[in-house]
Order: structure tokens, then C-alpha cells, then sequence
């Protein structure tokens, strides 16, 4: 069964081939582990850009092989980032005022210390008690935990109210997108209990590690690495089976499929959920490495953005996904980040930083009209010539 | 009457009064020299009245006078004058009855007489009457404004005896409610009170909710022994109940010395770090106090030895809560008058809540307006075309910014909407056919290529007016007679720009079904919609009616833009605030069916109204939880409120 579904499949051994010398390269490279030629910061984009490759195979899994445009999956990112961000913050906070209170001439209580705590985490938002919503964050453990069970659970239910009210295609493209939004707003509100727009942050430290950040943006970046070719190799699994054959049926007639007696719903639902699993598990690599995280990031248009890199990249297979979201958002980091040359026409300059959002939103039109396979559809045709 | 009749009765007395005293108001200055002199504000109150109450037609002019510093004394022989300066250090003097000039005198041989601001009141308040029998009724409005602002017992009197010669109806209604109101506050007879109380039944205005929320106003008392007799006393609050908080009842205990404060952990705490001695505290050691139980042990230890106060806890908190009475009293010491204030209370505050209620109504019906101007024009390209325009929010944007440039031409606001609103519709007609031209006719029965590659034009055109305009938010002002707001009582308001946004609604209502059932354009275009093919065969050119239906969607998006410019910010990002309730309300609404359109931006208006009401402090939750019942709703009516039948539901 293994051996034919490697063998069904030479692109994954490719691609993990191609990840792990990206990652030994880099590990060799980096200020951290190896001779000091990239910076810690840049392992840091390295680190999250991979992060949000995974959930770009998990948007290709959720679009390209099941053809649901869900407009929500950047939601279930944030709320991994949150479920994680919450233990750091609390254990990082917990840390600072222990040592704080061991100070003062008497040992602090138990009481004392939680006090402390709640009163630096929710000083901005004019409270000083734990809502309900932070009842695990002292223990990892848990928190690990509720990364995958919050979105999961949130994405099961939604998914079975959609699904099973026959919501399909734009439709459910734009009630996703509802469903993001009113997360984004409600975890706006300061009594939402997570700080409402100050988010939560200092999630870069590692509470209770004395090693520099060189050191822990390594291992971050590995475990991004890690993540995602465990990620891509369960993907490529799940689309070669039976599993992915009917998957398929779905995106390309559901009717029929659903004529053939398969539970279309169920199908469904396990897909939205797992792929939103997946996303979270992405966020909860991603913001570690962001080091802050705000409602913000929630809001519609990330999830969108994130259709975006999977249509450039190739929709429908794998590697188009991971290539999309690595390119489009390496590029995009490139180009607002003022490093790109601005072109002086004589009467206007073109700032890249003011124009990117524009060429980025037409180049998304040509390639919707004129390249439907993306940058994908190039391996195409350079499998067709070898074929010849 | 008998009232009025007492209070001529009273004026008269006063007169005469006046009269039998002096004659002239520089005789009674005279008598009262030292006090003049003096001019303190305790003792200069009876001159004051005296001169006010003389009946002297000179005496309103001398008390102004006095109150902006313009009287002075004459060194020479102690007589007071009104001067003015005419010269440098050089003052005219005029005699203060008769205004007859005595001569030009140099400022050392003068005193200047300068009331301090406690003096200004007392003269204020004399000359009240005065001014409530002026001749110019803008002076007579401008005093009872005064009185309203700040009502006083002695202002009672000079109102109640300026009423009946009041000429102005309008006024006299004024003074009359006025001097109600005065009376519920500071007559001293209760019988008067409650009557001028009982005739303001069921009244909306603030004002008289002001006069009586104050008499009702309930102060907690704690007593150890039987219930004072001598009071208005509400009843006795058992602490612990949905009345009074234990917290806050032993509070009272401790603020009236009745009882010693609570210990809380930190004052152990700081108790504990008071007496360190060493490395020990009474005996314990201070490593081992990070455990409240040793801490708490410790802590009774120092009491024992009387370093500190005895613990107070929990325990002895209810023993002591026990031995106290504790009840609520009223400000006002009459019963008969807060029953009877209590009772027009509740009669105002059920009509306010109707009024409330009506109010909110009206909110709700702008905010569904503005979501079906916003959504209008997405009814035309998604509803009855099956579109998805993600740019639609930006059209919305092009149309207001489009008035915005039109103003800074046009300087002239009425003429500058006017013209604005046929522009905006032209510009983004024009800008929604080139769109179907050059992407969407690609991505016909693509719906979700459509959804991306609409989105691509709505980030690079954000994108794109940003560049343009910058990114702070640029003013689009409505013209002046949109300003205010039609009140018809205290509670119930609307302004005048959303009455225009909910007629621009309406027309455009009724300029869509207009085309769509009784032109050419609108026939074919249900036409096209039902069977293109069938349509091209009847000799329609499908190409063209789709150019021309998408255009106007578009232009009614952008026309809608100028309106909602007028209230909400333009910025390149307003269009995000609307696309997904635009969206929102088509699908909830049912698409391809204008009514549904109205029928879902009423529903989302009122829905979203009603939970802001129940929760006001927070419009993010009432939008969270909006978009929360509209995904269940979907779930029971998944083809909307309106749904369509039969083969025009197909997919």
C-alpha cells in the first residue's frame, strides 16, 4: 500500500527531496547553527513562510481537491496562533512576576502570583481577571491541545450547519467569509477576553529558555520544515486513495457523486475539518515566529489573500500550492518591504510600496483569465517535452 | 388661581413695602453707607432686595450698573454715581435716580464699588424680575433660558408675578411650565406640589424627568436601633439580597465608623513586612509565608501581641451585618410627594419606552436603508445576473470619491451633489462595463474564478485610490438643509439625512423595478438571465444586455457611494465595510428578487438595531452576533427569505 502510493506519487519524494536541501541549506547558512550568512530575522520569514506554505496545502486540499472556496481557513490559522499564544503569554508573564514578587520582602501566595498575571495580560484592556476562555493556559500541554481541538471543533460545526443546509459554491464561499468576520470582530471587542486589538504578544521569547533568538528562530524554522513535509506527505496521501478519488468526484459533479451513494456531507465535513486542523497547526508555528498576534490578521482579506497564492501557484495539485504561497508571499515581503528599486518615469516615481497591491491584484486577473494552472502548469510542459 | 391670587397679594405688600422705605435709591444706599461700603455677600443681600423691591423704574438700570462695576463713590462726601470713563483717569458721573450728569471728576477723588462674584449672583438673581417683565421678549427668553439652566427657589416668586402680565403666549407657556416646575422643587406647601407633580402626567420632556428623578433619589442609612421616625423612608434592604450587596452594606459600616475594616490579603501582607524581624515574623519563618494559611497564623499571632489589628474575616463580617438595620430613605423628606413623584415616574418612563422603542424603529429603518442602497446595486449584477462582484465595495468607493472631487470644484454644496450624483453614476457605469468587458464575459458560469479574479481588481483599485488620495479619510459634506434633525419630542429624533438616505432608497426602488418591468432593457435582461441562448434566437444580443445590466449595477453602486459619503468617512477602505452586508443581505434577502433585497436590509437593519439595544456599549458584538443568526437562519431558509420557485430557482 505504501510503496504504491510513493510510487503512484513521485512528486512527493521530489518535493521532500527539494525540502530537505532547502533546509539543510539554510540550516548551514543561518546565524544559529551554521557560518552566520542569513540573518535571524530572514530565518524568521524563512520560518513563517514555510508555515504558511502548509496552509496553503491545506487551502489546495480544501479548493483544488474538494472545490470548496472556503474564504474562513486564515481564521482557523489565527486561532491556532492564538491557542498557542496564550500559554506563552501567560507562562512568559507568569515567569517575569514570580520573579518580580520573590523581590519583595515576603514570598508571594499562590493568589498573589495569579493576580499579578492577570493584571499585567489584561492591564490594556482595563481588567485584571482571567476570563473563562484562559482556564488552561498555564498548562502546554492542554494548550497544544486546544491548538488543533478549537478550530476543529469550530470548523466542525460550522461545516455542518453549511453543509448540511446544501450551502455550496460561492454561497459558501461568502458565508465562510461571514464566519471570519464575525470572528475578527468579536475578538476585536476588549471584553472578548484576549485582549481585544492589542492581541497577544512577546511570543517570540520561549518562557523559560535562556538560548539566544538565533537559536530559537532554528528551531522554529525546522519545526516549520518538519511540519510541512509531514503535512504535504498526509495531504499526498489522503488525494491518492479511494479517499481523494471521490474527494475529486465531489469538486468536479457532487450530484453525481452523491447519486453513486456516497455521503457527499460527510465527506465534506471531514475535509473542511481536517484541512482546518491543518491551518491551525500552521498558526500555531507561524505566530511564535511573528512574535505578535491581533484580530487583524483574522479579518476576511488574509483568507482570501491566501486563495490568492494557491491560484497563482497552481490550483488542484500540491506543489503549485506550497510554490504559490512560498513565491507570492516571499515576493510581497520583498517588494513592501522597500527593498525593491523604485522607477523614476522623469514626471511620477513608482514607489513599490504604494504600487505592489496593484500589480499584485491584476496579476491575479491575468492568471485567473489566462493561466488558470498557475505557476503549477509550467511543470506541464516541461513534463510533456521529456515525454516526447 | 388661589395661587395666583397670593402671589399678586405678595407683590403688592412688597410695593408698598418699598415704597415707605425710600424714596430714592442714592437715600437708600445712604442708609445703609457701612454696608454698601462694605459690599460682602453676606451682608449686602437686604439692600440689594431693598433697592429691587423700591418700585423705582431707575432701579433694574442702577443694580446693572453696580454688577459691571460701573458705580463709584465720591470721596468727598460718601454719595454714590454711575461713571463712565470719558478721559484717561477722567469720569463723568451721573446721579443714579435721575441720570442727571453732576461733572467730571479725576479717578483719586473716587472710589470704584467692585462686587465680587458672589454679589453679581445675589444682584443676578434680584434683577431676574426685571428682565422676566422686559419689554423685548428676546431679553424676557433669554432670562427664563437662565432660570431653566439653573432653577433656584428664589426665582419662584418673581416668575410666578411675571406670568400674568406675560403678552407672549408662547412665553407664557414657558413661564407657566416653568414655574411648575420650580414649584415641584421648592414650594413649600407639598398639597401645590403634588398638584403641579399630577400635571405633568405622561410628559416626555427631559426637563421634568430632571425636576423629579432628583426628589426620588434613594440614599442607604444603617441604623442599630428602631427606623428614625422623622424621615421619608423607602424600606428596610436585607444585605445579601438583589437590593444591596453585603460588600457594599459593611462598606457603609465602615465609612460611618460602625465597624472596623475588612482584612484583605494585602493587608496582611503589608502587615506581615511591617514587623520582619530577621528572618522571622512573630515566630514563623518568612520563607514559609508564601502559604495564606501560616500567613494568616502569623498575621493572628502579631494581633495577639496587639502590633496589629484583630483579623476581621467572612464570619465577622455576617455577625455584624446582623446586628444592623438597614434601609433606604428618600431625598425628599415629604411622602405625599415622592408617591406622587414615584407614580408620574412610572407613567413617563412607560411612555418613554414606547418613545424608545418608536426611535429605535426609525434607527432601524435608516440603517436598512443604507444597507439596501448599498446593496441595490448588487442586487442587479449577483441577484438577477448571478455575478459574484467582489469589487462591488469599490464602486461603492469610485462614486463617493467621486463626489469628494466634484465638491472641490463645485463649492456650492447643494449644486455640488446634484451634480455629483449623475456623475458618480456615469463614472462607475463606465468603469462596471469596462470590468464585464475585458474580465467577466470570460468567466461566465465560472462563479468562483469570477469571486478571485474580482477580488485581484478590488485590492489593486483600493490600492490604486489610496495612491490617489492618500489614506486619511476625506470629507464628502452634505449640503446645509441636510443639517439637524426632525424632533418630534425629547426621545424621538431623526435627522434629516437619513430621512433623505431612506427617500433615495425609495427611488431607487422604484427606478429599478421601473426597468426591469416596464423597459426594454429590463425585459431583456430577464430575458437573458432565463435562457441567453433562447434569448439570442428572439433576435437579443446577449452580449449587450449583459455590458449593459452589469453597468447598472455598477452606476447605482456608485450613485449609492455619494449618499452613504454624506454620513460614514470616504476612505479607499469604506467599501469593505459594506461588501460582505451587501452580500449578506442579498443572499439572506433571496437572490434574484429585488423585494428580497428589501426584505433582508430590513431584517439585518432591525436585527442589527435590536441587539445593539440590548447590548449598546458594544456594536462590534451586535455585528458578531448578527452574522451569527444569519448563518443559522441560511439554515432554515437557504434560498433566503424570498425564495424563488419553480425553474428561475434552478442553479
Amino acid at each position: 500500500m505504501r510503496t504504491s502510493f510513493i510510487a503512484k506519487n513521485p512528486s512527493v519524494l521530489i518535493f521532500l527531496l527539494v525540502l530537505a536541501v532547502f533546509t539543510i541549506t539554510v540550516t548551514i547558512l543561518s546565524e544559529g547553527f551554521g557560518i552566520g550568512l542569513i540573518s535571524t530575522s530572514f530565518i524568521k520569514t524563512l520560518g513563517k513562510t514555510l508555515c504558511l506554505c502548509l496552509i496553503a496545502v491545506a487551502m489546495d486540499l480544501i479548493w483544488g481537491f474538494t472545490g470548496i472556496l472556503s474564504l474562513g481557513h486564515f481564521a482557523f490559522f489565527g486561532l491556532g496562533g492564538y491557542m498557542i499564544g496564550m500559554w506563552l503569554m501567560y507562562e512568559r508573564t507568569r515567569l517575569i512576576v514570580t520573579e518580580a514578587l520573590m523581590q519583595g520582602q515576603i514570598p508571594p501566595t499562590d493568589t498573589e502570583i495569579i493576580d499579578g498575571i492577570g493584571n499585567q495580560i489584561f492591564g490594556v484592556v482595563g481588567s485584571s481577571d482571567f476570563p473563562l476562555v484562559w482556564a488552561f493556559a498555564d498548562s502546554l500541554g492542554i494548550q497544544l491541545l486546544l491548538v488543533v481541538l478549537v478550530p476543529g471543533l469550530l470548523a466542525l460545526v460550522f461545516g455542518w450547519l453549511a453543509f448540511r443546509s446544501r450551502v455550496t459554491g460561492v454561497y459558501l464561499s461568502i458565508l465562510t467569509q461571514a464566519m471570519t468576520l464575525a470572528l475578527a470582530l468579536y475578538l476585536f471587542q476588549n471584553d472578548s477576553g484576549l485582549r481585544g486589538n492589542n492581541g497577544l504578544s512577546g511570543l517570540q521569547n520561549l518562557p523559560g529558555v535562556e538560548a539566544p533568538q538565533s537559536i530559537v528562530s532554528m528551531w522554529f524554522f525546522l519545526a516549520s520544515a518538519l511540519a510541512l513535509a509531514l503535512g504535504y506527505v498526509l495531504a499526498a496521501w489522503i488525494v491518492s486513495g479511494k479517499f481523494g478519488s471521490v474527494i475529486r468526484g465531489i469538486r468536479d459533479n457532487e450530484t453525481r457523486v452523491r447519486f453513486l451513494g456516497y455521503s457527499v456531507e460527510s465527506f465534506k465535513l471531514a475535509m473542511f475539518t481536517l484541512t482546518a486542523c491543518i491551518a491551525a497547526i500552521a498558526g500555531a508555528l507561524y505566530y511564535p515566529q511573528a512574535g505578535i498576534i491581533n484580530p487583524a490578521e483574522l479579518v476576511p482579506i488574509a483568507s482570501i489573500y491566501l486563495a490568492v497564492w494557491v491560484a497563482i501557484g497552481g490550483r488542484g495539485r500540491l506543489y503549485g500550492a506550497v510554490i504559490g504561497a512560498g513565491f507570492v508571499s516571499l515576493i510581497s515581503s520583498w517588494f513592501t518591504g522597500g527593498q525593491a528599486p523604485d522607477i523614476p518615469l522623469g514626471f511620477y516615481t513608482i514607489k513599490w510600496v504604494d504600487w505592489w497591491l496593484v500589480l499584485l491584484g491584476l496579476s491575479f486577473v491575468t492568471v485567473t483569465l489566462f493561466a488558470p494552472k498557475g505557476i503549477g502548469g509550467l511543470f506541464d510542459l516541461f513534463k510533456k517535452e521529456s515525454n516526447t | 388661581m388661589i395661587r395666583r391670587l397670593f402671589a399678586c397679594l405678595a407683590l403688592m405688600c412688597w410695593c408698598q413695602a418699598g415704597l415707605a422705605q425710600g424714596i430714592t435709591v442714592q437715600e437708600i444706599l445712604q442708609e445703609n453707607k457701612t454696608l454698601v461700603e462694605k459690599l460682602s455677600r453676606k451682608t449686602i443681600g437686604p439692600v440689594i432686595e431693598q433697592i429691587a423691591a423700591s418700585d423705582l423704574p431707575q432701579a433694574q438700570g442702577f443694580l446693572e450698573a453696580l454688577a459691571t462695576k460701573q458705580v463709584w463713590q465720591r470721596r468727598s462726601d460718601g454719595l454714590f454715581f454711575i461713571a463712565t470713563e470719558v478721559a484717561k483717569r477722567q469720569y463723568t458721573l451721573s446721579d443714579p435716580d435721575g441720570a442727571s450728569v453732576v461733572g467730571e471728576f479725576a479717578k483719586k477723588q473716587l472710589k470704584q464699588l467692585k462686587p465680587n462674584s458672589g454679589v453679581r449672583a445675589l444682584i443676578a438673581t434680584a434683577l431676574v424680575q426685571f428682565q422676566l417683565s422686559d419689554a423685548d421678549p428676546a431679553k424676557r427668553a433669554e432670562a427664563l433660558l437662565a432660570m431653566e439652566r439653573a432653577p433656584a427657589a428664589d426665582q419662584l416668586a418673581p416668575l410666578r408675578a411675571s406670568i400674568e402680565s406675560e403678552p407672549d403666549a408662547v412665553l407664557k407657556a414657558r413661564k407657566s411650565r416653568l414655574e411648575r416646575l420650580l414649584t415641584i422643587s421648592f414650594d413649600p406647601d407639598d398639597a401645590i406640589r403634588v398638584a403641579a407633580i399630577q400635571s405633568f402626567d405622561g410628559d416626555l420632556g427631559v426637563d421634568v424627568r430632571a425636576t423629579l428623578n432628583p426628589l426620588v433619589v434613594k440614599t442607604l442609612n444603617v441604623t442599630a436601633g428602631d427606623l428614625p421616625g422623622d424621615v421619608n423612608i423607602v424600606g428596610i434592604v436585607k444585605p445579601g439580597s438583589d437590593d444591596l450587596d453585603r460588600v457594599q452594606a459593611y462598606d457603609l459600616l465602615v465609612d460611618s465608623k460602625l465597624a472596623p475594616a475588612p482584612t484583605t490579603p494585602a493587608d496582611i501582607r503589608a502587615a506581615l513586612a511591617d514587623h520582619i524581624d530577621g528572618t522571622q515574623v512573630a515566630n514563623v519563618s518568612v520563607d514559609q509565608l508564601s502559604d495564606p494559611v501560616i500567613r494568616r497564623q502569623a498575621y493572628d499571632r502579631l494581633a495577639e501581641q496587639s502590633l496589629v489589628p484583630t483579623f476581621t474575616g467572612e464570619e465577622d463580617i455576617t455577625k455584624t451585618l446582623d446586628d444592623y438595620t438597614f434601609y433606604e430613605t428618600y431625598a425628599e423628606p415629604s411622602a405625599t410627594v415622592t408617591t406622587a413623584a414615584n407614580e408620574a415616574l412610572t407613567t413617563i418612563e412607560l411612555k418613554v419606552g414606547l418613545n424608545q422603542a418608536f426611535d429605535l424603529g426609525l434607527d432601524a429603518i435608516s440603517l436598512a436603508s443604507i444597507y439596501f442602497l448599498a446593496a441595490i446595486g448588487l442586487a442587479i449584477t449577483f441577484g438577477v445576473m448571478g455575478v459574484i462582484n467582489m469589487a462591488h465595495g469599490e464602486f461603492i468607493m469610485m462614486g463617493a470619491y467621486t463626489g469628494y472631487v466634484v465638491q472641490q470644484i463645485i463649492p456650492n454644496h447643494t449644486i455640488s451633489i446634484l451634480v455629483a450624483l449623475p456623475l458618480a453614476f456615469a463614472v462607475t457605469f463606465a468603469a462596471g462595463v469596462a470590468m464585464e468587458r475585458l474580465v467577466i464575459r470570460y468567466l461566465y458560469n465560472r462563479p468562483l474564478e469570477t469571486l478571485l479574479a474580482t477580488f485581484g481588481i478590488s485590492i489593486a483599485l483600493q490600492q490604486l485610490a489610496k495612491n490617489i488620495f492618500g489614506t486619511q479619510a476625506r470629507p464628502l459634506t452634505a449640503p446645509g438643509w441636510l443639517d439637524g434633525a426632525w424632533v418630534m419630542n425629547d426621545v424621538v429624533s431623526i435627522s434629516y439625512i437619513r430621512i433623505a438616505i431612506f427617500i433615495l432608497a425609495l427611488i431607487f426602488l422604484g427606478v429599478f423595478l421601473f426597468i426591469m418591468k416596464r423597459t426594454r432593457l429590463g425585459l431583456e435582461t430577464r430575458t437573458v438571465t432565463q435562457n441567453p441562448r433562447m434569448a439570442a434566437s428572439m433576435g437579443i444580443n446577449p452580449e449587450r444586455v449583459n455590458m449593459l445590466t452589469f453597468g447598472l449595477g455598477s452606476g447605482i453602486a456608485g450613485v449609492a457611494g455619494v449618499a452613504i459619503g454624506l454620513f460614514a468617512k470616504v476612505t479607499s477602505e469604506m467599501g469593505n465595510d459594506y461588501i460582505v452586508q451587501s452580500f449578506m443581505t442579498v443572499v439572506v434577502g433571496g437572490v434574484g428578487n429585488i423585494w428580497g433585497a428589501l426584505a433582508g436590509a430590513t431584517m439585518i437593519g432591525f436585527l442589527q438595531k435590536g441587539i445593539e439595544w440590548g447590548n449598546p456599549s458594544n456594536t462590534l458584538a451586535a455585528q458578531t452576533y448578527m452574522i451569527i443568526f444569519i448563518i443559522i437562519f441560511i439554515q432554515f431558509r437557504p434560498r433566503g427569505i424570498i425564495a424563488l420557485k419553480g425553474r428561475a430557482a434552478g442553479d
